[in-house]
């Protein structure tokens, strides 16, 4: 049976799998970067997802338009965001507890919603597979890398577009002075409020898409809390990726990878018990964490209120 | 004079019920949703109100609910003022739990008073153990410790979910062909006594206590001021020859304990044996959580979340009752408990503002006496 893993079908079905399982990662990791960057800490990316993909699923199974309900989970995100801003920026509030009370919060609505509006577990026509002209003609690569749906597409396209604008835009640079010297940039005439507002919006409107992706376009149902632990391991892959998008998706590959491998050895009947099989991803997340990030230095100025000295 | 001791009483007055507030806003706010979801916010009020205090019974519930709160939020009072934010409650519970029923399904032939005693320890030491090792890793390795417990409490519930399928299992449900992962039953000797004829037992009792201990040991004693200073300034604790990274293990150690010490009396006290549905919460029923939300609305005070503790397992009892009569589903207690948690911080900002406008005049006070002086 061992053998079996090592066939090439299920080589790529592994790889495959793998990349589709790194969708809501990358969402809600590359939104946390940005806020992070910022120097705000989300802890209710969980509890935004959540949110997200509740308000797609309903959208699209009662609009029967799925963009509609990516734009309802943006929206939903965007205004978890805003409430995430205000209590940070304007009210100074320690920003690791009020993500818990976000993450509550989204926890108990999202259950709260689906019970009361659709009280059964329902299942969605999701987002189509893409296939890639030529490119998914490809024998292996084409169904590894070009046979997937849109946002999976989108949700790596991502990566380059969050390097570019953090690294190369003069908003990304205004982030970053934010986040490493607030003090500094405000004496620039940099409005730190401002930049953090749009970091930890941004941020909640793809934590949004990332929970819309679970929904409608992975597992294409909803249920409750089915984001199960999903929108922390998002914050701790960016403490991983060193609060780089590339960096972040070096994580999110190796995450869902692992997943994907331990879903295939219980497809598959290999006698590993599935607990153990289920707890090695949050293993390795812990033993990651050990190694890199006491080699890298987090942004100056994370989870620290900014106020003007006057 | 009698002016400012007046103002300064009110804020004082004011300061001291913010939680209240919190609360009064989380209810609003979830009296609109339910206007929304087209359901009569009294009703359920009300409904809510019946299950938490309507009876003798369901006073008992909800001291029972309290319980696991008021021993996890102890432990949170301790890691939240040495600045340690420990959110892995759920995995401690988890892990003393286990290590709890090992004990009392292992010792079988031994007094009853003893092995409860070895038992409530073991849960003590379970929970101090995974508090221990995020605790060590933030010490010295610069692991966040947010972080670091959500996955300790993911790895716990895999292994609660492994050991009592496997190793831990039932012996009459391993011949079944059902398989309820479930450990065998505890032995009636071995059962936290009742302290009335109702489900409420000595775990309530030894809360109590607790929490006074955990009064006198932050306040009272070296290692609790010495785990205070290193939450306030680590740096001015340094100079001051703490060894702050041992105090940082410290009081992420002894708050998983007290999680730890929480599953044990789950276990003792209320179910007598450890039964799972594959997820955390359906054996903690979220007190890993909801303590965080409890010792937070008692101000991180160990004596102020004994009321704290009581109000939140009221809420969870009576949304029970909520659940059946008026049909609103009990995750509605969840979000507002969210709310609270995000109200209560925020409202630390009037606090800090209040605080700083009195700083403030007391140093415009100061500087007018000054020349006075100088001129005398």
């Amino acid at each position: 049976m061992i053998s079996d893993l090592l066939s090439v079908t299920v080589l790529i079905g592994i790889l495959a799998s793998g990349i589709r399982l790194a969708t809501p990662y990358l969402y809600a990791a590359i939104g946390e970067t940005f806020g992070q960057r910022s120097g705000v800490l989300n802890l209710g990316v969980e509890g935004q997802m959540l949110l997200g993909a509740f308000a797609a699923f309903y959208v699209a199974l009662t609009t029967g338009n799925l963009w509609l309900g990516v734009l309802a989970a943006m929206i939903v995100g965007a205004l978890m965001g805003l409430a995430m801003a205000f209590v940070t920026v304007n009210l100074h509030a320690q920003q690791g507890i009020s993500g818990i009370g976000f993450y509550l919060f989204g926890l108990g609505l999202s259950d709260l919603l689906f019970q009361k509006m659709l009280g059964r577990v329902e299942t969605v026509k999701g987002f189509p597979k893409i296939y890639a002209p030529l490119l998914s003609d490809i024998p292996g690569i084409g169904e590894i890398f070009f046979s997937q749906n849109v946002l999976v597409y989108m949700a790596f396209a991502l990566v380059p577009i969050g390097w570019f604008v953090l690294n190369k835009t003069t908003l990304g640079l205004k982030i970053r002075a934010v986040g490493e010297n607030p003090d500094a940039a405000d004496s620039l005439g940099v409005s730190v409020a401002r930049v953090r507002y749009f970091t930890v919006i941004l941020g909640g409107t793809l934590s949004g898409v990332a929970g819309a992706s679970l929904s409608i376009a992975l597992l294409n149902v909803f249920q409750q809390n089915m984001t199960s632990g999903l929108g922390f391991i998002a914050v701790a892959l960016v403490y991983f990726g060193a609060w780089r998008p590339w960096g972040v998706l070096g994580g999110a590959l190796l995450f869902s990878m692992i997943n994907s491998l331990q879903l295939w050895i219980q497809v598959l009947g290999i006698p590993v018990p599935s607990d153990i099989a289920v707890m090695m991803p949050y293993v390795l997340t812990i033993l990651v964490l050990v190694a890199t990030v006491s080699r890298v230095r987090a942004p100056s100025a994370l989870t620290k209120p900014f106020e003007r000295e006057e | 004079m009698k002016k400012l001791f007046q103002s300064e009483w009110i804020s004082r007055l004011v300061e001291a019920l913010n939680p209240v507030f919190a609360a009064l806003a989380a209810l609003a706010v979830g009296a609109v949703t339910l206007l929304l979801l087209k359901i009569n916010p009294i009703e359920a009020y009300r409904a809510l109100w019946d299950g938490a205090f309507g009876s003798t019974n369901a006073f008992a519930e909800t001291l029972v609910k309290a319980t696991p709160l008021l021993l996890v939020g102890l432990g949170i009072c301790i890691s939240f003022r040495g600045d340690v934010i420990n959110i892995g409650g759920e995995g401690q519970m988890i892990v003393g739990a286990i290590l709890a029923t090992w004990v009392g399904l292992t010792f079988t032939d031994w007094p009853g008073w003893v092995v409860i005693t070895l038992s409530m320890l073991a849960g003590f030491l379970g929970g101090a153990i995974w508090g221990g090792i995020p605790g060590y890793l933030k010490a010295y390795f610069n692991v966040n410790e947010i972080l670091s417990t959500v996955m300790m409490n993911a790895i716990a519930v895999q292994l609660m979910n492994f050991l009592l399928r496997g190793p831990m299992i039932d012996p009459s449900q391993a011949e079944l062909a059902s398989k309820i992962p479930q450990t065998a039953r505890l032995l009636d000797i071995f059962r936290l006594p009742r302290l009335a004829p109702t489900r409420l037992h000595l775990g309530a009792l030894i809360a109590v206590v607790l929490a006074i201990l955990v009064y006198i040991l932050l306040w009272r004693t070296t290692l609790g001021y010495r785990i205070r200073a290193v939450g306030q300034n680590p740096h001015a604790s340094r100079y001051a020859g703490i060894n702050v990274k041992r105090y940082v293990v410290l009081a992420l150690l002894l708050s998983g304990a007290f999680s730890g010490l929480a599953g044990a009396t789950q276990v003792f006290g209320v179910n007598y044996r450890m039964i799972t549905d594959g997820s955390a919460s359906g054996f903690t029923g979220s007190a890993g959580f909801n303590g965080i939300v409890a010792a937070l609305f008692g101000q991180l005070h160990p004596i102020w979340s004994i009321p704290a503790s009581v109000l939140f397992g009221a809420l969870l009892v009576g949304a029970n009752k909520m659940q059946r009569v008026v049909q609103v589903p009990s995750a509605l207690v969840t979000a507002l408990n969210g709310l609270v948690v995000v109200f209560v911080v925020s409202s630390e900002f009037w606090r800090r503002r209040r605080q700083r406008r009195r700083l403030a005049a007391a140093g415009a006070d100061e500087e007018r006496l000054q020349p006075a002086e100088s001129s005398a």
